[in-house]
């Protein structure tokens, strides 16, 4: 079985090594082989899957290396969460890779794209099987780079080019703070396993602020990689790279990562006094932030984009509240059919040549299956029994109910959201009159409508492992200790069911039947409307709080390094010209009487911003020797 | 019989020479040789301890032989890489060679 | 003990060559004389070698480092013309900061190994020739096999880097 797990996580990297290399000269690009690599994985996967259900895990880890006292070990461990998120991760890289054969096709560099999402499989792979969070950290930049390389994959494009960048950066915010949370954990108990984690704060004795921080910080990284409030700002914009690369990583796998974080250090979280409450405010937030402005975008893939950082955000909330089972099982039942939804998404992007939905309109004549499929999956993520997403987010809710009274009433308003803009987008897109004339859809081909089609069975029967009818066979396998019965509470159920419904109605309603609706609230809640519809001007609050003005210093550090010529680095006769330099600044600024102290005082700052980054190799280097020689002499002395 | 530490020191005294070129020359050749110079000094302590610390086992010696074959590779790759600029930008000055720069 | 007495003063007399090569060969405004001045030094290290019983290195040391290294460095100098031009400016301007502190270094280095007062060797058996090959071909056999590949790719690498249509 351990070899099942060895060979699972490296056939990835065995395709991504032979099509990077050797991929254009493989049959249809390389996808063949990349395919039935992770074909090989899956089979592994199900093979794990039942080795788990029956009873059994694997752990198994050695000694990674030693450094002074700690010995730091790296290995892998299966357990039932593990065997649920390899079977999501391989069956829906699986598909979406057959689905790229077609989406893809003429397009000149697709091995590139193979390669990558071999790699990016690998990474996902790894990080859901490390026994440690120092080895989750590594696979856990190891996806970022794949995001990065995937969204950018188009890099002739500028705007791809900067959205890739902007994921990138706004990552790395998140990672910071979770390499803190790992240190803190580290520090306090001398270990970064899982279980020996889980055990040490079971014995209890520790500081449970401390705990606290280490939790939240922990949950940075989440923030960043799950896109929530209020690092979400990257996930639309990752929207630039190919459909099927955003169905895995920005829909599926990658973004839940943050989610399968919170849920693996979930010993952490609930032994901290507060952390779960905030694990909790942010999800609801995001959540409630990102449904809203969802129901007024007009671009189909942006559309998605915001409902994935929503249901994110649901999952947190379940995860805030101790709905630890609902948590996993709403990530599970999202991959599948948000996936699914981008996927359909992608054959009416590749069919039709446009984003916009106003454009569309119509499509289901064209295209049977491709809207036949994308219906099953709204009607998955409205919460229509007995489609999957009304088990799990039944179960958010119930947890939520049970927990806080307000929470579960937004949490409800984040549903009735969601049911309005899925059927906002399916009634523009698909029903009705073509509204572009030069718009001649048809069908994709059959290598993309099967992947549809099994990922709309997956969405439409995959609930049901955690319902009444299985007898919530989900929560019994897994669970956070001790396992706790989901009583059927039906007032929730049947209220999610009508909030589902409504939105379903109210879609209808607006851009069906009254047309003129949605027209007349825009120009009546003219506010409102551009709020929403710009996105609460998040992106332009960064923009003007910290891009531009780091920029706007950055720029001035290099006027002023092209102003003084001679970087002088020693000499009087060079401190005198500086400091002349300086006088003659403020003289100047004096007379014109137009300056100030703050003035100078910036300038001073930039002096010293300009001497740190000189662009000279060798600086740099003279100045990592210098600090080295104050460090000795500080421990000397 | 010459101590240890005079060997420490020799090489303490190579390796800082070689720093203060690494520091200060402006072609990537001159790099180079002080890089050199630097990989010497840390031969010199191989060997020395190696000497004087585990007499009848040559660990320090094949230590010293790896470091040159390593030292090797990367003179090859650096002069290489030295040539191909300079036939693009015909110059080999660190602080010009600054097309990265924003 | 005169034999002791001229073998020790040899040795210093070395490494003041070692010492002032160096800092010839970091300073000299021609990149061309500091490589030569470069390979006096490495010599002078060769015969360092020789002093710690490690002949075969010092046999190395000439044949690599004098033989392959340094005669590519020339070839180098050669074929990146006219940078041993004089009027050109070959140092930085941060040589007195630079002095400063690799000096620093210097001295806090010779000040901890002042302390390592170890004078005599434990035993002074000469490691032969045989024990390296020995070593190297079974403990070290690995180590000795990723260095060749590093080799051969170093050689592939600077081939392909220096080849005209890069």
């Amino acid at each position: 079985m351990v070899n099942a797990a060895y060979s699972l996580a490296l056939l990835p990297v065995v395709g991504f090594i032979v099509n990077i290399f050797f991929g254009s000269k493989l049959k249809l690009k390389g996808a063949l082989f990349s395919i039935a690599c992770i074909a090989g994985s899956f089979l592994c996967a199900c093979l794990l899957l039942r080795h788990v259900i029956a009873g059994n895990s694997i752990e198994q880890s050695a000694t990674w290396f030693t450094c002074g006292k700690y010995s730091f070990s790296a290995g892998l461990v299966i357990d039932q969460l593990t065997a649920i998120m390899l079977i999501v991760v391989t069956l829906v890289s699986l598909l979406v890779q057959i689905y790229s054969i077609g989406y893809l096709h003429g397009e000149k560099n697709s091995t590139r794209f193979f390669a990558f999402i071999s790699l990016f499989t690998f990474s996902m792979l790894g990080l859901v099987l490390a026994d440690n969070l120092i080895l989750v950290y590594v696979f856990w930049e190891l996806v970022g780079l794949c995001s990065y390389l995937l969204i950018s994959y188009w890099y002739n494009k500028p705007s791809a080019a900067l959205a890739g960048k902007k994921a990138f950066i706004t990552n790395r915010i998140g990672d910071a703070g979770f390499f803190l949370g790992i240190a803190t954990l580290f520090y306090y108990l001398g270990t970064a396993n899982f279980r020996e984690i889980a055990e040490k704060l079971h014995h209890g004795g520790f500081d449970p602020h401390i705990i606290t921080i280490a939790g939240i910080l922990l949950f940075c990284g989440a923030i960043g990689k799950s896109a929530q409030f209020p690092l979400h700002v990257w996930l639309p914009d990752a929207m630039e790279g190919p459909t099927p690369a955003s169905a895995l990583i920005h829909a599926a796998t990658m973004v839940a990562a943050g989610v399968y974080l919170t849920v693996r250090s979930y010993s952490v979280f609930s032994a901290g006094n507060f952390s779960l409450q905030f694990v909790s405010y942010i999800g609801i937030i995001t959540s409630l932030l990102a449904a809203s402005i969802a129901l007024v975008q007009n671009d189909i893939k942006k559309i998605l984009a915001y409902s994935t950082i929503s249901q994110l955000g649901l999952m947190m909330v379940a995860l805030g509240v101790g709905g630890y089972t609902a948590g996993v099982f709403h990530l599970m039942t999202h991959a599948f059919f948000k996936a699914l939804l981008f996927l359909c998404a992608g054959a009416v992007i590749h069919n039709t040549g446009v984003q916009d939905i106003r454009q569309m309109g119509g499509l289901f004549g064209k295209m049977k299956i491709t809207a036949s499929t994308c219906f099953i999956a709204c009607l998955a993520i409205a919460g229509v029994p007995p489609f999957s997403g009304f088990w799990s987010k039944d179960e958010i809710l119930l947890a939520a109910f049970n927990h806080n009274k307000v929470l579960y009433g937004l949490s409800s308003l984040v549903a009735f959201m969601t049911a309005f803009y899925m059927f906002r987008l399916y009634i523009l897109t698909f029903t009705g009159k073509p509204r572009d004339p030069h718009l001649h859809p048809h069908e994709s081909p059959k290598v993309m409508t099967w992947p549809l089609i099994i990922l709309a069975s997956l969405s439409a029967v995959s609930g049901l492992i955690g319902s009444p009818l299985t007898n919530h066979w989900f929560s019994h396998f897994i669970y956070f200790h001790p396992e706790h019965h989901i009583e059927v509470n039906y007032l929730v159920m049947y209220s999610s069911i009508a909030v589902g419904l409504l939105g379903i109605a109210m879609a209808w309603l607006f851009y069906k039947a009254c047309p003129n609706i949605p027209k007349a609230l825009a120009e009546n809640y003219k506010p409102i409307y551009n709020l929403l519809l710009n996105k609460y001007y998040i992106d332009e609050i960064y923009d003007t709080v910290i891009v531009r003005p780091f920029l706007a210093l950055t720029r001035f550090s290099f006027s002023f390094d092209s102003k003084i010529i001679d970087g002088s680095v020693n000499g009087t006769a060079t401190v005198t010209i500086w400091i002349s330099t300086i006088k003659a600044w403020i003289d100047k600024y004096i007379v014109d009487g137009l300056v100030n102290l703050t003035a100078s005082m910036v300038g001073a700052i930039g002096i010293v911003l300009r001497r740190l980054q000189s662009g000279f190799i060798q600086n740099y280097i003279l100045l990592i020797f210098t600090s080295v020689i104050i460090i000795v002499l500080l421990k000397l002395i | 019989m010459i101590p240890l530490h005079h060997y420490l020191i020799l090489s303490a005294l190579l390796f800082c020479i070689g720093l203060y070129g690494v520091f200060t020359r402006r072609s990537a050749i001159g790099i180079l040789l002080s890089l050199e110079i630097m990989l010497n000094a840390a031969n010199i302590n191989f060997v020395a301890f190696s000497k004087f610390v585990t007499p009848d086992n040559p660990i320090g010696q094949i230590f010293v032989i790896f470091t040159i074959g390593v030292s090797a590779a990367a003179a090859v790759v650096g002069l290489a890489i030295i040539v191909a600029i300079y036939r693009n930008y015909k110059t080999i000055f660190v602080d010009e060679i600054n097309i990265m720069k924003w | 003990m005169w034999s002791n007495y001229i073998a020790t003063s040899l040795f210093y007399g070395i490494a003041g060559v070692i010492v002032i090569f160096s800092i010839l060969s970091v300073t000299l405004k021609n990149i061309f004389y500091s490589a030569l001045s470069l390979i006096v030094a490495l010599l002078g290290i060769a015969a360092i070698y020789i002093y710690l019983n490690a002949e075969f290195l010092a046999l190395i040391q000439i044949l690599i480092y004098i033989g392959a290294i340094m005669t590519l460095i020339i070839f180098g100098i050669m074929l990146t013309l006219k940078i041993s031009d004089k009027t050109l400016q070959q140092h930085n301007k941060q040589q007195g900061l630079s002095f400063l502190v690799s000096g620093a270094l210097a001295a806090i280095l010779i000040l901890i190994f002042i302390r390592f007062k170890t004078t005599e060797a434990v035993s002074l058996k000469a490691v032969s020739l045989a024990d390296i090959g020995k070593e190297l071909l079974t403990t070290y056999a690995l180590p000795f096999e990723v260095i060749s590949i590093i080799l051969l790719a170093a050689l592939i690498g600077a081939v392909v880097i220096s080849s005209k249509d890069m």
